[in-house]
Parts: structure tokens; C-alpha cells; sequence
């Protein structure tokens, strides 16, 4: 009857953290090579990007899109589904939102709301078609979704010939109706920074997530799926059905992070506005542990990295921050082998069940 | 037989975990014969065979070759030594010709240099023509699966082999290609081979073998020269003898058929006809033991009753409701329960905490409204936990981390549980398959009473088992599945384990009929007109 300690948790939560430092150490090495102090250089960062108000905002405004993009990944991971196509999903969002925010005559309190379902929409559909191709003819969603990433960009651009402003690569402004406020309204401390209150979205789509998986019957069916599709099926689960629905839910994430540009930055759609935000997702989920907790985290990891990035320009290359950035990954991957592996050995290994029937005459 | 041996194991014991898989098993293998290990799945054959084969080091025990202590860790050490397996499963590269599939990893050749194919196709060659093999010309893809398992045997005789290990060689198999695989067995002992085959099919090993070991739970329970051993002493070997009975059994009568199958065939996993026409039922308050070899077509019956395999033909219906290939919510949601045979590919989910895993499959009755989760399902899960005896009787711990009994206790538990009446749906039909696999002693004990227990309260039950023992003691009625159909149908108090044991080798007819009038077993039933498309 003994509560045993487990320390899976703990363990789970140092090798994220280990791979940050080992990966700000072998930055550290980089930056000394370029002729700089590694501590002044990343002094400067921190002190920049987390500590003044307007830094901290830029800071939170580099790591919302990554939240939902974070999200978006790690939900359809759980599912064991890889969602490669955040940027597509969130790139169609921010279009929908921008289409509607500028186009659809409606007051105040009714246009924002409709801005956000448009652009939650256009991302699920557009990542349920991966779902449906996966569920129904069991093409691969990686591939799936990196060319629906092409295609998303590629059906904007056209668009954009009719749309565009002329001389421009942006649509019409939106209407003020539908801007999302910025965060200074409310902490003046961050005044002048671009951070709104789509990050408040994100947090609070983290916690919804949460509850979702750990407390819901459909995300628990979808943990099954991810952990054990054998057992899935044995459980009833529709095994097509959850999938193109995980991947709508996931899908609908992405294209809500494309309004945090869109309508709570520059108030228009712009091409190319993403810039790999969706990309960034893969490792926001993967250092995040696809928990949304940990998402919650390492986005705001990324984003320091990439504002800081900017503010130590003048003193060494800004391609070190997308160095340091592969670094984290790198070890990041490295680190929860080892640390499984050390789980593993910590802990009476669980046999194969007796020799039969995989070990005996498999 | 005065021949050295060129291997001999001593004592050997490799363990999984707890589970002992070679207990103490010695075996010699000598020049120029073919030796049958043959026992039933799960009694340690491919696991002695890896052990020898580099891939399972013992624990305990030794090795030697032409006479010299020897220390296998790994299939190339064992290849050095003149050792060579054949899996079931082949590896070769389909758009590769055959000689290119066999030098594959072995393209010797000087730095800058470059590999010669015209050499390794001359000594494939000749291999082939030596023991009428295979075209070395002729691409993988193009080959029957009888020819690919040549090209395996090529490669293993390529690389020097004098001991060729076949793992259930004619699982995959038509009849007329096990009979050009014996063949071919012939050619190569006669010139001098040393060969093990894998099998749990006695016609096979009358038919090529020279001397058999009987293996049975991790030991050697028997063996001896291949003309000396009738199949009838072979099949109560690999069975073993009957333990103790549960108790008296109480006359009774059965009420409506809730688990049914009515003229099912299904196809397994290679695309081949594994149920044949199967028509059975299950009525309440009774226990139908299904006993037979693993591989013939009981695990795709299960899959087909349980919903997780659509049958290519035939209805199942459970309680009286006709679920053909609606899947596992509608077999569940009509009343059954299921204790899968694969526990940790079915039944479990390892990354899950043991609350989590009560509720798996009944997910939908746990739920209030969308909610299941937290600490709830945790206080769901201590009872059963705790009557069960699952240690640690924790919610919160691991699945993955309980041992392989306590994983099956938990399985039992929710299954089972699912006809007390707190669970709302009361199951009325339970598969159980291998219910007590990995299961110590006292707590087989205990399951075997929850089952007659259940029985008792009106659960149709259909056991299936390995153990013969458990069909015996706990079945109302007993089906024999062979080849991919029901060859005999009996009640325990008219039968024993040895006359079931013959019937499930497909050789029941030798009760009255002489030995040259059967042929190899997989072959009369699952066999139709269209073998259909091969994997």
C-alpha cells in the first residue's frame, strides 16, 4: 500500500532543462570562438529579453505563435500523429481571420469572436485533410502535411494577386472591431511592446488542452491511440475517426496562432508572415515533452532566444542564435535517451511477459 | 551414431525477467542429421536457438563446438563458428537478384577496389546446383515465398554454415513447398549438415527427422531417435500431464447462445485463410475451452469474435446481436468482455498508470458526461486493484512497470469486472484467452475460481488456451481448432490431454489410421482453393 516515490517525474523534467545548459555550454565555447565574453553575451540577453518590461514584451510577443504552434504539435503527438504542417494551418488562419476581420461588416463585439472561429477553422479543415488521407488510405501525415504546407502558400499567393494592396504583399487593414488588444492595456510595464492578449488565448488553450487529455474521455481515447494503437482498437476506438479528429483539434490551434500576428500585431495579413513559426513548434513540443505545461515553458525559451537573438546582434552573428537553437535540440533529443535509459535501469526492468508469445517462437 | 558432436549445450539457462526460458537444457548436435526440437509455443525452443545463435547469451550453462568451450554473444561470433539460422520472418532486399541478396554484407574486396559480382554469382551458383536451390539470376520480388526461404538458406550456407537452424521453416508454407524444403534438407544432411528444426508439427519431424528433444516449460522433457518415438509419446510429451482438478463439476444447463460464430472464415496477417468456416457458440453460464496449437486459426477467430478483425465471410453475434465487423465498441457495447492473449500489444497500455488501464475498453461507462480522469478514476481503480492482488495495488503506478502476472491480474480484473453491477453493462460473454499466461501459481488459483465463479452467475465463456491442464479444468465443453477449423468436439470427463493432444497436431485420425495416410497437418484445412495474395 506504500506511496513509492517515482521518479520518473523529476527525471522527465531535468532532461529539458539539461539539454538548455549543456547546449548555453557549447554556445558558450562558439561565442568565445567569435572573440566575445559568452557571459557577457548572454547577460545581455537575459537583461534584454526578460529584464525590462518592454523586452519581456517583445519576448512574450516572439512566443505566441510558437504556443499555439507547441500545442498544436504536441496534441497531435499525443495522438501519435507528427504535425509538420503547423505552419500551413497557422498561415491559412491568420489569412481567414484577415479576411474576415477586413471584409465582414459586423460590430464589435460580434467581429473579433468570428476572426478567431474563422481562422480555428480554416486550420482544422485544412489539417483534417491530413487526418482523412492518414485514416482512410494511410498515406503518411509527414509527408501530408510538409505539402500542405506548399500548398497553403501557394493558394495564398494566388489569391494575394487579387487581395493584395497595391504594391504590397498584405491585405487590406482589419477592422478595428476584430484587433486583439495589446497586453500594455493592462500592464503598463511592457508599454510599447507588440505582446497582446493572444498570448492570454494560448495560455488558456494550454490549460483547456490539459484537462482535455488528462481529463476527458476523448483524450484519453486519443493517449491510447498515441501510446498503444493495438490497445486503441481493443478499446473501441474508431481509430480513423479519432485521428482526422485529432488532427482538426490540432490543426485548429495553429490557425489560431496565426491571429496573434494578424490581428493582434500588425492588424493585416501579410505573405510570409509565419516565418517558420509553425516549424518552430516540432521543437517547442519536443522540449516541452509535449505536455502543455512544458510547452508553455519552452516556448517561452524560444522566444527569448529569438528576441535576445536580435538584441546581441552587434556583438556576435545572429546565426549563432539559430545555432544555439539546433544546439538545444540536438541535445535535447540526446538527453531523454540517456535519461530513458537511466529510467530504465533505475527500475526493475518489466519482463517480457513470459517467452511466448513474441520471444519463444517469433 | 558414434560421431563427435559439433555442438553441445550444457545446462544452459537463460532467464526474461523472472520467467525462466532454458532451465538447465543440454543438446547435441552431430554431423550429418537432421535433430527435431519440437514442444509447444512458448517452451523455450527459439529461445535455446538463440542462445546458441549469439542472440540470447545464457546465464548460466555452457557451450562448446568440435570440442572447445566456446562464448556466443553475438550471430556473427556464431557465424564464425559455423553457425546459421533461419527466421520466419526473411530479410532480403526484394529488388536485389538472388546472389546479390546472398553476398549482401560480405562484398569483400580491397580498398578502391571493386566488388566483383561475377564471382559471388559462380559460388552462389554452385551452391545452388549442389543442393537444387534457387536461380541466382532471378530477382527476390519475383520469387515464391518457398523460393525466398531457399535464398535465406542460401545465405546461410554462403557464409560456411555447418549448423543450419530452421525456426518453424513450413509455417509459411504450402504443402508442395514443404516437400521441396524437405528436399533440400535431405540434400544438404547427407552431405554432411548438421540441422535443427523448430517445429511443433510430429508428422514433420516422422517425416525428415533423425533424433528429437522434447522441450516443455524451459526443460528437456524427453527425446531420443525419431524412429523410435511414436507421435502419440511426442504429443503427450510436449503436453505434459494433467495437475490436480479444480473440484467436482456441477451438471448444468446452459441458457441462450451468447457468443456465436456461424460459418466465419477469416484471413491472417499474410493474407492467408486462417478460419475456415468456423461455426461455434458460447451459451450462458457455461465455459467453452478452445484448445489447439497456436498458429492454427485460433487467434484470428478470437480477432473476429472480439471485432478487432473483420471476418472475410460469416456472422458473429454477441448476445443474440448480430456485430460483424463493426469493431470492438460494438462487440463491447452488446455484452462482451475480452482478456486478449497479448497483453502488452492489446490489452494494456505500459505508459499508463494502472487506473488508466482499469478503465481501457470501458472508457465510455467510467466517463461522467466527457469527464474521466484524475483522482476518480484512481478510487474506481483501488477495489479491483486490491481484490485482485495486483501488486503494487497503487492506481498511479505504471502499468508498464508491474510485472507480467500482475499485468495479466489487472487485465483479469477489469475484464472480469465487468460483470459486477457496479459497472452498469454487466458483460454477458467473456473471450479469455491465456487468461493465466505469466501468472504465478496461486494466482492462477484464483482466477480459475472468478471464472467458475462467473460462470456460475450465467457469463458465457470462451477459454483459450495453451493448457491443456486449464482447458481440462475449468471447460463445460471443449472445441479442437485445427487448421483453421473445428476438428472435434468433446466434453472433459470424455476425453484426456493425450487424445486432445492428437487431435490438436492434426493427427487424430492415428488413433485408427496408419501413420503413411496423413499428411502434414496445416495442409487438409487451411488450405482452400485460392490461397489468396501472399504478404
Amino acid at each position: 500500500m506504500s506511496e513509492r516515490p517515482r521518479p520518473r517525474l523529476p527525471l522527465q523534467a531535468l532532461a529539458p532543462v539539461a539539454a538548455v545548459v549543456l547546449a548555453l555550454l557549447a554556445g558558450a565555447v562558439l561565442i568565445a570562438a567569435v572573440g566575445q565574453s559568452p557571459l557577457e553575451v548572454y547577460g545581455l540577453l537575459v537583461q534584454q529579453a526578460l529584464g525590462t518590461g518592454y523586452g519581456l514584451g517583445q519576448t512574450l510577443f516572439k512566443c505566441t505563435p510558437l504556443l499555439f504552434a507547441g500545442l498544436s504539435v504536441a496534441l497531435a503527438f499525443r495522438a501519435g500523429l507528427f504535425n509538420v504542417g503547423a505552419e500551413g494551418q497557422m498561415y491559412l488562419g491568420g489569412f481567414a481571420a484577415g479576411m474576415v476581420g477586413a471584409y465582414v461588416p459586423l460590430p464589435a463585439p460580434l467581429l473579433l469572436p468570428l476572426a478567431l472561429l474563422a481562422a480555428a477553422l480554416a486550420g482544422a479543415l485544412w489539417a483534417a485533410i491530413a487526418g482523412v488521407l492518414k485514416a482512410r488510405f494511410g498515406a503518411h501525415e509527414v509527408i501530408n502535411t510538409i505539402m500542405l504546407n506548399f500548398i497553403a502558400f501557394a493558394l495564398v499567393a494566388w489569391w494575394g494577386h487579387a487581395l493584395f494592396m497595391p504594391a504590397t504583399v498584405r491585405t487590406r487593414g482589419v477592422a478595428e472591431a476584430a484587433w486583439i488588444a495589446r497586453l500594455d492595456v493592462l500592464l503598463p510595464w511592457l508599454r510599447g511592446s507588440p505582446a497582446s492578449f493572444s498570448l492570454v488565448l494560448g495560455l488558456v488553450l494550454a490549460v483547456v488542452l490539459g484537462v482535455f487529455l488528462f481529463r476527458t474521455r476523448a483524450g484519453y481515447e486519443l493517449r491510447v491511440l498515441g501510446l498503444n494503437p493495438g490497445a486503441a482498437e481493443y478499446a473501441g476506438v474508431r481509430i480513423g475517426r479519432a485521428q482526422v479528429f485529432a488532427f482538426a483539434l490540432a490543426g485548429a490551434l495553429a490557425g489560431l496562432g496565426g491571429t496573434s500576428f494578424v490581428l493582434g500585431y500588425k492588424h493585416w495579413f501579410e505573405q510570409d508572415f509565419t516565418a517558420g513559426a509553425g516549424f518552430m513548434g516540432i521543437a517547442v513540443a519536443l522540449i516541452g515533452r509535449n505536455h502543455p505545461l512544458g510547452v508553455c515553458l519552452s516556448a517561452l525559451f524560444f522566444g527569448a532566444l529569438a528576441y535576445g537573438g536580435l538584441v546581441v546582434n552587434q556583438r556576435v552573428p545572429a546565426d549563432l542564435v539559430n545555432v544555439l537553437r539546433a544546439l538545444v535540440i540536438l541535445f535535447a533529443i540526446s538527453a531523454y535517451a540517456l535519461f530513458e535509459r537511466a529510467a530504465r535501469r533505475a527500475r526493475p526492468k518489466p519482463e517480457p511477459a513470459s517467452p511466448q508469445p513474441g520471444e519463444a517462437s517469433a | 551414431m558414434a560421431a563427435a558432436p559439433i555442438v553441445s549445450m550444457r545446462d544452459v539457462t537463460r532467464r526474461f525477467g523472472p520467467v525462466i526460458a532454458n532451465d538447465r537444457v543440454s543438446l547435441e548436435l552431430r554431423a550429418g542429421e537432421v535433430h527435431a526440437l519440437v514442444g509447444e509455443n512458448g517452451a523455450g525452443k527459439s529461445t535455446l536457438m538463440k542462445v546458441l545463435y549469439g542472440l540470447h547469451p545464457p546465464h548460466s550453462g555452457s557451450i562448446e563446438v568440435d570440442g572447445r568451450a566456446v562464448h556466443i554473444d553475438s550471430p556473427a561470433t556464431a557465424m564464425k563458428l559455423g553457425l546459421g539460422m533461419v527466421h520466419q520472418h526473411f530479410l532480403l532486399v526484394d529488388t536485389l537478384t538472388v546472389a546479390e541478396n546472398v553476398v549482401l554484407g560480405l562484398e569483400r574486396r580491397p580498398l578502391f577496389g571493386s566488388f566483383s559480382p561475377a564471382d559471388a554469382e559462380r559460388s552462389v551458383a554452385e551452391l545452388s546446383r549442389r543442393y537444387l536451390l534457387v536461380n541466382p539470376h532471378a530477382r527476390v520480388a519475383g520469387l515464391s515465398v518457398g523460393e525466398q526461404q531457399r535464398v535465406e538458406i542460401l545465405k546461410v550456407l554462403y557464409r560456411g554454415a555447418r549448423v543450419l537452424i530452421l525456426d518453424e521453416p513450413t509455417a509459411v508454407l504450402t504443402p508442395q513447398e514443404v516437400d521441396e524444403l524437405f528436399a533440400v534438407l535431405k540434400g544438404m544432411r547427407d552431405h554432411g549438415t548438421a540441422i535443427v528444426l523448430i517445429t511443433h508439427k510430429l508428422a514433420e519431424v516422422k517425416a525428415l527427422a533423425d533424433r528429437v528433444t522434447v522441450m516443455r516449460g524451459g526443460r528437456v522433457v524427453g527425446g531420443g531417435l525419431a524412429s523410435e518415438l511414436s507421435i502419440e509419446t511426442m504429443a503427450e510429451l510436449m503436453v505434459g500431464r494433467v495437475p490436480a482438478p479444480l473440484g467436482a463439476r456441477v451438471a448444468r444447463s446452459p441458457g441462450e447462445r451468447v457468443l456465436e460464430a456461424i460459418g466465419l472464415h477469416a484471413l491472417d496477417a499474410r493474407g492467408l485463410p486462417a478460419v475456415v468456416g468456423v461455426s461455434l457458440g458460447v451459451r450462458a453460464g457455461e465455459i467453452v475451452g478452445l484448445a489447439g496449437i497456436e498458429g492454427n486459426g485460433q487467434h484470428e477467430l478470437v480477432e473476429c469474435l472480439a471485432g478487432l478483425r473483420t471476418p472475410r465471410s460469416g456472422r458473429v453475434r454477441v448476445g443474440g446481436q448480430d456485430v460483424t465487423g463493426r469493431g470492438a465498441r460494438a462487440h463491447t457495447e452488446a455484452g462482451l468482455a475480452h482478456i486478449p492473449a497479448d497483453r502488452l500489444r492489446r490489452g494494456l497500455v505500459a505508459e499508463m498508470t494502472s487506473a488508466e488501464n482499469m478503465v481501457l475498453g470501458r472508457q465510455r461507462e467510467a466517463a461522467r458526461g466527457p469527464w474521466l480522469g484524475g483522482p476518480a478514476l484512481d478510487a474506481r481503480a483501488r477495489t479491483p486493484l486490491a481484490e485482485y492482488d495486483v501488486r503494487p495495488p497503487d492506481p498511479r503506478a505504471r502499468a508498464g512497470r508491474l510485472s507480467g502476472g500482475n499485468q495479466q491480474k489487472l487485465v483479469v480484473a477489469r475484464e472480469l469486472g465487468r460483470t459486477q453491477p457496479t459497472s452498469g453493462t454487466p458483460a454477458r460473454a467473456l473471450i479469455a484467452a491465456h487468461p493465466t499466461r505469466g501468472v504465478d501459481l496461486g494466482a492462477i488459483d484464483a482466477i480459475h475460481r472468478r471464472l467458475l465463479a462467473a460462470r456460475d452467475a450465467g457469463l458465457g465463456v470462451l477459454l483459450v488456451s495453451s493448457e491443456l491442464s486449464e482447458i481440462l479444468a475449468l471447460s463445460d465443453r471443449i472445441v479442437v481448432l485445427a487448421g483453421g477449423n473445428i476438428v472435434h468436439e468433446t466434453t472433459p470427463d470424455a476425453t484426456d490431454e493425450r487424445t486432445l493432444g492428437l487431435h490438436m497436431t492434426g493427427r487424430a485420425t492415428l488413433i485408427d489410421t496408419p501413420l503413411e495416410d496423413l499428411e502434414p497437418s496445416r495442409a487438409s484445412g487451411a488450405r482452400p482453393p485460392d490461397p489468396g495474395p501472399r504478404a
